[in-house]
């Protein structure tokens, strides 16, 4: 019998406290981003932004970029590198003359020094041949079509009974249209990637949420196998989203590294980034409930218009939750698009639920004052038996157990529902409430397990930790597996040299990574326990992968679920908003490590905050740009803004899921926030704004 | 950014003779907005005379009662300053209403003065901008100006002076020195800053090396009391949508003297004199200080998305005045902190 | 001969920079600031780059015990300024208390912007005990007396340290453990009283 088996029970199950595995390196700052990584020779590259919305470059003047000290070289789209084809085009960076829109780079300067780098990129001289422009995305649009899929895959139209019949039926009715400016991920870190060649080989040191996918979009555009090429993400500032997939900054540094022949580091410039690393999308956004008098939904529409860029169609499926979330026998789901000569947008935390949520959440809200029930009471009368789109069941939905724990917690009860009577002072104050949903989705990965000679376990996975604890909930995942303590399991994540994993994003990671290594931890399990006598010098070594597992759809409807509690305070001198508390209750199945899950779902929390009352840019008609570029324009919110926010979840056991039990908790702290704190401010003032973010111009009128 | 010489200087004497000497110098000391600027590319001075070792870090209690604070003090220093906070609460409330306590910090009572515009089109060189490139136009008036100029813009621009400390000096009647190649010379600070006019490349009234050296308060009397009050997008680390600095002495329920300046509605701080006619000798009431606050907004001009400004700016003053006139005690150091 | 690859002589310097009390000589361009300083000259990666324009305060580290920008200050105007860093911060293996709350809270997530949060966190308990006041110190409080450090003081002390992930309720939390213990690394006081200059 192996002397390190058999395990007793392991004495950090799943669900500990456990302190995240990389803290110490980040609290003592040794822990190493992407542009953190200097090898010897090292160059510097700084990019140029085009200065036109929509046209081709005619010229670009290199030669007093080129006579400026310490400047290697310029890369423009006559010189660089040439790329194959990409599955997405906002990567072929430098290949053509065409500007689809602003901020699309145009050049890249390459020099000894960052200094020198910036100084050869603003002596760029770049002309173009302008063409007329249109960034402005209205209801009305005349480009507007309806795709046939939006983000996510999902249809871009659903209908169900009647809805027009059934809404002009109905003795209530709630028609209105909520806007959502863009909104920009801006994750703490900006964009950056290290990269450079040696024997043919790419070695690249990027700022992503997933270097599987990296890779693999290296590979292809450089025309390499991919073993010829390794991507490391070890440490990543933030992403939400705008990392999710591969970003230019990576493919500029390999071209400037394979053109100079030496590594070059690349980080974006904060003001550039909205231009190249993806945004939420603007929406404009028709809900339509119509209801019996007892609350119950009759009649529900949700129809989206959006924006894409001409550069490749993305689609903010802002529609898709009103598909999940409530009794809806007369049903119209639809998504609306126009390439606009704007930048491409992408993937911003949550990405449909979060803007969608906004506008139904807030519809149900207008829908409880018509009928003057209770928020909570009106979104219980409308639980639905099965998900209404699909009519399958769901895997397991405890929206109700939220919102009864939210408003319980909260003291949501009792509640005077009259607006605008509750002073204290010049400040009027309300609450609010929201119901909050994202799916569970899960992909392939795979995972090998190592038990060495000494008794200590090796993990290795191409998960990413982008500060969501990742590490440290596979960490827990695998002694619970193997029936170790966790300290003896040592993980390797970060590397496409790893075993390929599912990207962190969708709220899938720990889902999708756990389970590969739950299946090779058990798997390695199982031999040791087999095997008689000490182990071998090299130790065993078990791969597993979740094609097979993944591959099957669900014949459940699976999703998280929550209650988001609002109080907020308006100044009625100045039209200022703050939030005074925020309840958020979650039924995401098993909370694998509740330290850093709650970390999660307040920080979600703060960023809808954010989305409520402070965050959005501009488009600027005449320059077609986001004016709002900066962390100056562009307010996210500051510890001031942040008061107490509390989130708790359900014990939830839903054995449709994965091994862990568990469902995803990185976006679902967005979702319904920013409803609940608008819903609030009707409560608080009496006005029904439906235009995000709430700031004192739009709110001031009001008062 | 371009390269630059750097130079460092012991005396004031040194520091104008080096900006006369090095054509294309500019001034250095926090840097907390020059060297932002010039990682824009919106300044690109050819030499930087730094003058943060000067020996211009002193507030001075003055004989008369007045404060004379060096250029060189910071704004944390400043803000956290006694005398200052028992004297001038307008002043140090204003500099801790702006930025963030790192800039605090670093950032100068000159420098801070000196701050330029963050019109968004100021910053970006690849647009026009009359104040960076005079003749070039100015995009703001029909593009992004949400933040802008309510008041005495041109139509050659519509920024907006962005010091939450200037807007304090301008209610507190402070004076400017300045010391250039033509000797020292002082000059209120209600006219440092200018309107845009036909210029608006030129934020004050300073010229070509000079530098500013120092800020001088004037006695208060006593039963004065004052207060900044800014709305802004978020809770901190915001420049103002709108704010107020004001100055108010109120005996038997009428307002002996009172100075009121905006902020955030025009290209200088906004000292408000029809107001202060208005108020002058007026019963303390709400609705004077409506009045007021009216009577000197009629002349905005608000641009076609900056119109909150004027209800804003109406509000701000009669809420500040109101809770400055509230409190009858003299005794009573002012009222409480804004909620 | 001059290198041809710098910039010309008058446009950078020789100097020497104090760094977590070691000299460091160099020669630098002027251009550069100490941030790029610390993180590609002396391999001191953990005041972050965030915005590059004192918009984030991921950058943030000590100038002579105050915390500032290191984004926003040219290095060559830095001599004889006494810097630390993150890095300088630790006793050997001993954490600074402020580094220990922050673990203990769970006070990071990505861990991008939290060595300047904890640079800051420094800074302003010694600001706090040095009796500066911030914007929301109650107007009627005494001048010469130090502020009481209340969760709103914090909230509004820390918000030049922008952090995307929402860890700012942590954040709070630990810096009131470190607060409460009494234990911000320096001696109170020890910059002089307030308003009397740059220390």
């Amino acid at each position: 019998m192996n002397p390190h088996f058999p395990p007793g029970p392991p004495p950090y199950p799943l669900g500990a406290p456990l302190v995240r595995r990389e803290g110490r390196e980040k609290v003592t700052g040794t822990a190493r981003y992407a542009a953190e990584h200097t090898p010897p020779a090292c160059a510097y590259a700084w990019p140029v932004p085009a200065t036109v919305a929509r046209g081709r470059v005619t010229a670009v003047d290199t030669a007093a970029a080129l006579t400026l000290p310490g400047v290697c070289a310029v890369l423009t789209h006559e010189n660089a590198p040439r790329l194959a084809t990409a599955d997405d085009p906002t990567l072929l960076v430098l290949q053509e003359d065409r500007v689809p829109h602003r901020g699309w780079y145009v050049a890249l300067a390459v020099a000894d020094s960052l200094e020198a780098a910036r100084a050869a990129a603003d002596a760029v001289r770049v002309s173009y041949a302008t063409e007329e422009h249109d960034v402005e995305l209205t209801t009305g649009h005349p480009r507007l079509y309806e795709p046939e899929t939006v983000n996510g895959g999902y249809p871009a139209t659903r209908e169900r009974g009647d809805f027009d019949g059934a809404f002009a039926d109905a003795p209530v009715t709630v028609d209105a249209l909520y806007t959502v400016p863009p909104l920009h991920n801006h994750p703490m870190e900006p964009h950056a990637a290290t990269a450079w060649w040696s024997d043919g080989h790419l070695t690249v040191h990027d700022a992503s949420q997933g270097s599987t996918k990296v890779c693999e979009d290296l590979a292809a555009l450089f025309k390499l196998e991919k073993s010829d090429v390794t991507v490391v993400s070890e440490h990543v500032g933030g992403g939400f989203g705008s990392k999710g997939t591969t970003r230019p900054q990576a493919v500029l540094a390999a071209m400037a590294a394979r053109h100079t022949g030496r590594p070059v580091k690349l980080s974006l410039p904060r003001r550039e980034m909205p231009a190249v690393v993806g945004h939420r999308a603007p929406t404009l956004q028709r809900v339509r409930l119509g209801a019996g008098r007892d609350g119950v939904l009759t009649a529900l529409a949700h129809e989206s218009v959006t924006h894409t860029s001409t550069v490749t169609e993305f689609v903010e499926q802002a529609a898709v939750p009103g598909r999940v979330m409530y009794t809806s026998p007369n049903s119209r789901t639809t998504h609306r698009v126009v390439p606009l000569d704007v930048p491409t947008p992408s993937w911003m935390r949550a990405p449909g639920e979060a803007p969608g949520m906004y506008a139904l959440e807030s519809a149900l809200d207008e829908l409880a004052v018509a009928l003057d029930l209770d928020p909570v009471e009106l979104r219980m009368r409308n639980e639905p038996d099965t998900e209404p789109d699909s009519d399958r069941a769901f895997s397991s939905r405890h929206l109700v157990g939220c919102l009864r724990e939210g408003a319980e917690r909260f003291g949501w009860q009792p509640r005077d529902p009259r607006p605008g009577v509750r002073r204290e002072g010049r400040l009027l104050l309300g609450t609010g409430v929201a119901s909050a949903t994202y799916p569970v989705l899960i992909a392939a990965s795979a995972a090998e397990a190592h038990a060495t000679a000494d008794g200590g376990f090796r993990i290795r996975i191409n998960a990413t930790d982008i500060g969501t604890g990742a590490r440290t909930a596979l960490a827990q995942v695998a002694a619970a597996a193997l029936g170790v303590p966790e300290e003896r399991v040592g993980m390797e994540i970060g590397s496409s040299d790893l075993p390929p994993a599912m990207l962190a994003g969708g709220s899938a990671g720990m889902g999708s990574w756990g389970w590969a290594v739950h299946k090779a931890c058990t798997a390695l399990r199982a031999r040791l326990r087999d095997h008689v006598g000490p182990l071998p010098a090299d130790g065993f070594t078990v791969t597993a992968d979740t094609r097979q597992e993944t591959s099957e759809r669900s014949p459940y409807s699976r999703h998280s679920f929550g209650a988001t509690f609002a109080e907020v305070q308006v100044d009625t001198v100045t039209g200022e908003v703050r939030v005074r508390r925020l309840t958020g209750v979650y039924a995401a199945g098993r909370i694998l490590n509740p330290r850093t899950a709650r970390s999660q779902f307040t920080g979600g929390m703060t960023m809808g905050l954010g989305m409520a009352l402070m965050e959005g840019s501009s488009l600027d008609p005449a320059f077609g740009d986001f004016a709002e570029r900066d962390l100056a324009s562009y307010h996210v919110p500051a510890c001031a803004d942040v008061p107490w926010i509390e989130a708790h979840w359900l014990d939830e056991d839903d054995p449709h899921l994965n091994p862990m039990g568990s469902k995803g908790i990185g976006e679902i702290g967005i979702v319904g926030t920013a409803a609940a704190i608008g819903n609030a401010v009707w409560h608080a003032t009496g006005a029904r704004l439906r235009d995000l973010p709430l700031t004192p111009d739009k709110v001031l009128p009001y008062l | 950014m371009k390269p630059f010489g750097y130079l460092r200087v012991s005396s004031v004497e040194e520091a104008v003779r080096a900006a006369g000497e090095h054509p294309g110098a500019r001034f250095l000391a926090g840097g907390t907005n020059l060297v932002d600027l010039m990682k824009l590319g919106v300044e690109e001075p050819r030499t930087l005379i730094d003058v943060t070792r000067l020996p211009l870090d002193r507030i001075e209690e003055l004989p008369d009662g007045g404060v004379r604070i060096g250029a060189m003090v910071r704004n944390s220093d400043l803000a956290a300053s006694v005398p200052v906070r028992e004297r001038y609460p307008v002043l140090s409330q204003s500099l801790l209403a702006g930025a963030s306590g790192q800039l605090r910090n670093t950032a100068t009572t000159g420098g801070n003065l000196l701050q330029r515009t963050r019109c968004l089109y100021f910053q970006d060189t690849s647009k026009p901008c009359n104040k960076r490139l005079p003749g070039t136009g100015c995009p703001a008036r029909e593009g992004v100006h949400r933040d802008l100029a309510v008041l005495g813009h041109s139509q050659h621009c519509v920024a907006t002076q962005p010091s939450d400390m200037a807007v304090a000096l301008a209610a507190l009647d402070a004076t400017v020195h300045l010391h250039g190649p033509d000797g020292e010379r002082s000059v209120p600070a209600t006219d440092f800053h200018r309107l845009p006019d036909d210029h608006p490349e030129q934020d004050t009234v300073i010229r070509p090396g000079e530098l500013l050296t120092a800020i001088q308060l004037p006695p208060v009397a006593t039963g004065t009391r004052s207060r900044y009050r800014k709305a802004r997008d978020r809770a901190s680390y915001a420049f103002a949508l709108v704010s107020v600095g004001a100055v108010l002495d109120v005996r038997d329920g009428v307002v002996r003297r009172a100075a009121l300046a905006f902020g955030g509605l025009a290209h200088r701080p906004w000292r408000a004199r029809a107001a202060e006619e208005v108020l002058q000798g007026a019963p303390a009431t709400e609705d004077t200080f409506a009045r007021a606050a009216e009577a000197e907004l009629a002349a905005a001009r608000p641009l076609r998305d900056n119109g909150f400004k004027v209800p804003l700016a109406r509000n701000l003053a009669v809420g500040v005045l109101t809770d400055l006139a509230e409190i009858e005690d003299p005794a009573d150091p002012g009222p409480s902190r804004p909620a | 001969m001059e290198p041809t690859n710098q910039p010309a002589a008058e446009q950078r310097s020789a100097l020497v920079l104090h760094i977590n009390g070691t000299p460091q000589r160099l020669t630098l361009d002027h251009r550069t600031t100490l941030l790029d300083v610390l993180r590609e000259h002396l391999g001191l990666i953990g005041a972050k780059k965030g915005c590059d324009h004192g918009q984030c305060g991921a950058c943030t580290v000590l100038v002579d015990g105050r915390r500032a920008n290191s984004c926003l200050l040219l290095a060559v105007a830095q001599e004889e300024r006494q810097i630390t860093t993150v890095e300088g911060l630790a006793e050997g293996e001993r954490l600074h208390p402020l580094q220990e709350a922050f673990l203990e809270r769970d006070a990071l997530q990505c861990g991008y912007c939290t060595p300047g949060q904890i640079c800051s966190a420094v800074g302003m308990l010694r600001e706090v005990a040095d009796g500066f006041p911030s914007h929301v110190t109650p107007a009627t409080a005494d001048p010469t007396v130090p502020v009481e450090l209340s969760t709103d003081e914090i909230r509004e002390r820390m918000s030049g340290n922008l952090c995307r992930c929402g860890a700012y309720p942590r954040i709070v939390e630990a810096v009131e453990d470190v607060a409460a213990a009494g234990a911000d690394g320096h001696p109170a006081g020890a910059a002089g009283r307030p308003g009397q200059g740059v220390a």
